[in-house]
């Protein structure tokens, strides 16, 4: 029957069915299906419609099937949701009894007529011509089949902290060569410089770096650290990535972490690792479990990498590892599929004019106050303010600093800082019983195993909580004053305190703008990347092949970020593990009897997937790189582009009859 | 307000499959209202919409042809929304001289999480087009339809 198909002469025969769903009452409450399913009877073409119930169930699915071997139909209209949910779904149905899967054309009654109009009349008018317009489409349909491609069987993992670290592990531990991209000198990202995890309060080190470790000793790994991925091309299974590398003017395979270095440089600059609150040097090792384990040369800092200008490291280096003459290189990288965690930075405090903020004025961020926390850190993990290094009495922490905001600042909950806050109460309370902790919050919002129990802790040790946003924090001689206003009780408040703990909103890394603009990934309202689909498709990016997770979607605890990571992992293991996937064959065609040569159309693909056949002295498009986005079509002089079931004659045919008025 | 001319006028809006079609999707998962006066057609890119379909549109008895696609800068295929705007300049030029007002054809930039700004951008269109008479190249059709 099947074959019978494929030698089908012109439109004129095409067999076309119409489903019509119901979509329980979602689309049958505004929309009288059960009378569009008999009016489509009599468009040209249509020899079937039927409405149903729930079109996607197992039963409306089979039912769907049982139709089109019963009419001998060549080609479907499903009239329901979008495209984006079901398209796969009914193409599947009818391909598995024989209809090709690009003559199945999806109406979309549901988002675009049933939810958004109100009038039952209206809308069934207009449900009736969007179908019009797909069985015109339909009509012109041709059975295409996909074009295989060969897989590169190699992966790109962008950020390196505990998300990309995740990633690229668990693609390592199934067999894929992985590079891992680091922006900075050293991996680990945000989670090396907190202190102590909630809700278990496990030491972050002690858990973050056997995983740091297992990269760098791992064989399927290459890490390349200090640099970004500045440009893609190609497609799935085949981008072509190019890394931008800066010098690191240290080689680490001679690196013997001997510190010689540091005890000549002259420089001391504020340590960024520490959040500005210990020195550095120009050399240094980022700390010490860093990975790669070798120092790094600031090129910012330094007095100049000049043998008349300082030179002091190069000249204390025994082991020669020190090389001024580095200089940034580009290297090209050919992988199959690429996961971005580029993680997040916490939102700029200095556009909160009512906040005082600075280690001078003992106000710090709750990054800055892991690091006292840590016993690697520059107090030695004991809590002293930076600006005296005295013990503070009183202590105040404000929760949502730039977040919930939305006349201000950010609109959204940075959904953990509800729990790292009570973290942080209760690691000071532990340290330091007697210690004055208040905490000023606008909800409490503690959701996950174990969370809520821990904001309960830190209030049975004496943490008080104020329901209430501090309306201005300001320096007074060597206190900082708080006044808020508690919306419990309505009382004004003013507190006298040591140290100042805020919790800003968590906010993209400041280079997702550049990023998303290199891979085409794009963001959502406030700069984050996005999700193909925040329930379905948590970790696919809408570029195919692209996968992102962690705290660049939003913002995540760690657990999260490990969940995201491996299901990133998986979705590219997916892709990789087949040697060949199939490329969609809506490309573009040239006609080579109306194709003049002008090469109009090869300055405009973006993806020089037009060359030209100077024997022929026409256009030919290679199918493999064409991206179907008919660019080249809308612009040939000679109409001789077209792209396949996509053509002007099919645009024109919806046109002409989504305007055509009923004769009544 | 100006007088009601056209109270119900026909729009055909060429919305790119990424980005504005979505928006589109959105604005019906979060039940917004729009007027049912507007017919859309979905293109790979904003970049596929070749000049003569809004030609055709206006031919065939459209008052107002939307055209909407990805951010510049977001195109999924990288360039194809600049070539929409380059074209989309001369495509006024020429609908003005063919006596058609440039305000029944509009390009406007809607990401896939703008559903605000597409409920906004159709039910503004839509308000507009009542004010202005039927679109002058109706009577084309009438004639071409009367030929056939
Ligand atoms: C004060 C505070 C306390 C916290 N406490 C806890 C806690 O107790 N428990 C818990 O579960 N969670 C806690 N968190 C949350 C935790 O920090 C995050 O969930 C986690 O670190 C996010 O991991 P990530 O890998 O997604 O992002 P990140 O840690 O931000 O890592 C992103 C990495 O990508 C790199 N990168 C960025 N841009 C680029 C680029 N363009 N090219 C290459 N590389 C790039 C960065 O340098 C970085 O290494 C806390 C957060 C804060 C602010
Ligand atoms: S634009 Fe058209 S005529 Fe010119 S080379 Fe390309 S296909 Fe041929
Ligand atoms: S449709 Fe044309 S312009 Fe677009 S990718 Fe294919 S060949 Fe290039
Ligand atoms: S893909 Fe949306 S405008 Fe090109």
């Amino acid at each position: 029957m099947s074959q019978k198909k494929k030698t089908r002469e012109p439109e004129e025969a095409k067999r076309l069915g119409v489903f019509v769903c119901h979509c329980g009452k979602n689309i049958a409450a505004t929309v009288d299906v059960e009378n569009i399913a008999k009016e489509v009877t009599n468009l040209h073409g249509v020899v079937h419609a039927t409405d149903s119930h729930y079109l996607c169930s197992e039963p409306g699915q089979k039912a769907l099937q049982d139709d089109i071997k019963y009419h001998r139909l060549d080609g479907i209209i499903c009239a329901c949701c979008s495209p984006t949910l079901h398209e796969e779904t009914f193409r599947k149905a009818a391909s598995d009894v024989g209809v090709n899967k690009y003559e199945v054309e999806i109406a979309n009654i549901r988002e675009k007529c049933s939810w958004v109009h109100s009038d039952r009349e209206e809308a069934t008018e207009k449900a009736m011509k969007i179908i019009e317009t797909k069985v015109e489409k339909a009509l012109l349909n041709e059975a295409l089949t996909p074009i295989s491609v060969d897989v590169n069987r190699n992966a790109m993992v962008v950020g390196a902290g505990i998300t990309g670290i995740q990633a690229a592990l668990d693609l390592a531990n199934s067999g894929y060569h992985v590079y891992l991209i680091e922006q900075s000198p050293t991996i680990g990202g945000h989670m090396a410089q907190l202190s102590s995890t909630f809700p278990t309060l496990d030491c972050s080190q002690c858990i973050l770096s056997p995983k740091m470790s297992e990269i760098a000793h791992h064989d399927n790994v290459e890490l390349i650290t200090n640099a970004k991925l500045t440009g893609v091309t190609g497609f799935v299974g085949n981008f072509n990535a190019k890394v931008t590398k800066k010098p690191k003017f240290v080689i680490e395979e001679l690196c013997n972490l001997c510190d010689d270095c540091v005890t000549v440089c002259p420089v001391i600059v504020p340590n960024d690792f520490e959040g500005g609150l210990g020195p550095r040097k120009a050399i240094y090792l980022p700390f010490p479990q860093a990975v790669p384990s070798a120092y790094v040369l600031d090129i910012e800092n330094c007095l100049g990498i000049h043998p008349l200008v300082c030179s002091k490291c190069r000249d204390a280096c025994e082991q020669n590892a020190i090389n001024y003459d580095m200089k940034e290189e580009i290297v090209e990288l050919d992988v199959g599929a690429i996961v971005i965690a580029t993680g997040y930075d916490l939102y700029d405090i200095s556009k909160i004019s009512e906040y005082d903020f600075g280690p001078e004025v003992d106000v710090i961020d709750g990054l800055q106050f892991e690091r006292l926390l840590s016993s690697a850190g520059p107090t030695g993990g004991e809590v002293l303010r930076p600006s005296d290094h005295k013990k503070p009495e009183t202590v105040v922490f404000v929760q949502c600093v730039g977040s919930r905001d939305p006349e201000h600042h950010m609109a959204y909950c940075s959904k953990i800082c509800c729990t790292y806050t009570g973290k942080h109460a209760l690691l000071l309370k532990d340290q330091e019983p007697d210690t004055e902790v208040y905490i000023f919050y606008i909800d409490i919002r503690a959701a996950g195993r174990g969370y809520e129990e821990f904001i309960d802790r830190a209030q049975e040790m004496g943490v008080v909580y104020i329901r209430g946003k501090p309306s201005k924090i300001f320096r007074d001689g060597d206190k900082t004053i708080i006044w808020a206003a508690n919306t419990l009780t309505g009382e004004r408040l003013e507190v006298e305190a040591d140290l100042v703990v805020l919790a800003p909103a968590m906010i993209p890394s400041f280079d997702t703008k550049v990023l998303s603009g290199v891979t085409k990934c794009s963001l959502d309202e406030y700069g984050f990347f996005k999700e193909a689909h925040v329930k379905l498709k948590p970790v696919e990016s809408l570029v195919q092949g692209l996968f992102v997770a962690g705290a660049a979607l939003s913002p995540k605890d760690i657990p999260e970020c490990v969940s995201q990571g491996s299901a990133a992992a998986s979705k590219a293991i997916a892709l990789l593990s087949k040697p060949q996937l199939y490329h969609d064959p809506i490309v573009a065609l040239v006609n080579e009897q109306a194709c003049s040569g002008c090469k109009v159309c090869q300055s405009l693909c973006p993806y020089g997937a037009i060359s030209f056949d100077s024997v022929k002295n026409i256009s030919v498009v290679k199918e493999i790189l064409c991206q179907g986005c008919g660019t080249c079509a809308s612009a040939c002089p000679s109409q001789a582009l077209t792209l396949k079931n996509q053509t002007d004659k099919q645009i024109e045919n919806m046109i002409r009859i989504a305007l055509k008025t009923e004769a009544k | 307000m100006s007088e009601l001319l056209n109270p119900e006028p026909k729009v055909i809006a060429f919305l790119c499959k990424w980005c504005s079609s979505n928006a589109a999707d959105l604005a019906g998962v979060s039940r917004m209202k729009y007027p049912a006066n507007v017919i859309t057609i979905e293109t790979p890119c904003s970049g596929r919409v070749d000049p003569t379909y809004i030609f055709d549109a206006l031919s065939n008895g459209a008052d107002g042809v939307i055209v909407a696609g990805c951010h510049p800068g977001e195109c999924h295929y990288i360039t194809g929304n600049y070539k929409t705007l380059k074209r989309m300049v001369l495509v006024k030029e020429l609908a003005e001289q063919m006596g058609i007002e440039d305000e029944r054809i509009h390009l406007e930039w809607i990401s896939s999480s703008e559903a605000k700004k597409f409920v906004k951008t159709m039910t503004e269109f839509i308000e507009k087009l009542k004010h202005l008479p039927p679109n002058p190249l109706r009577n084309n059709r009438v004639a071409q339809e009367a030929k056939h």
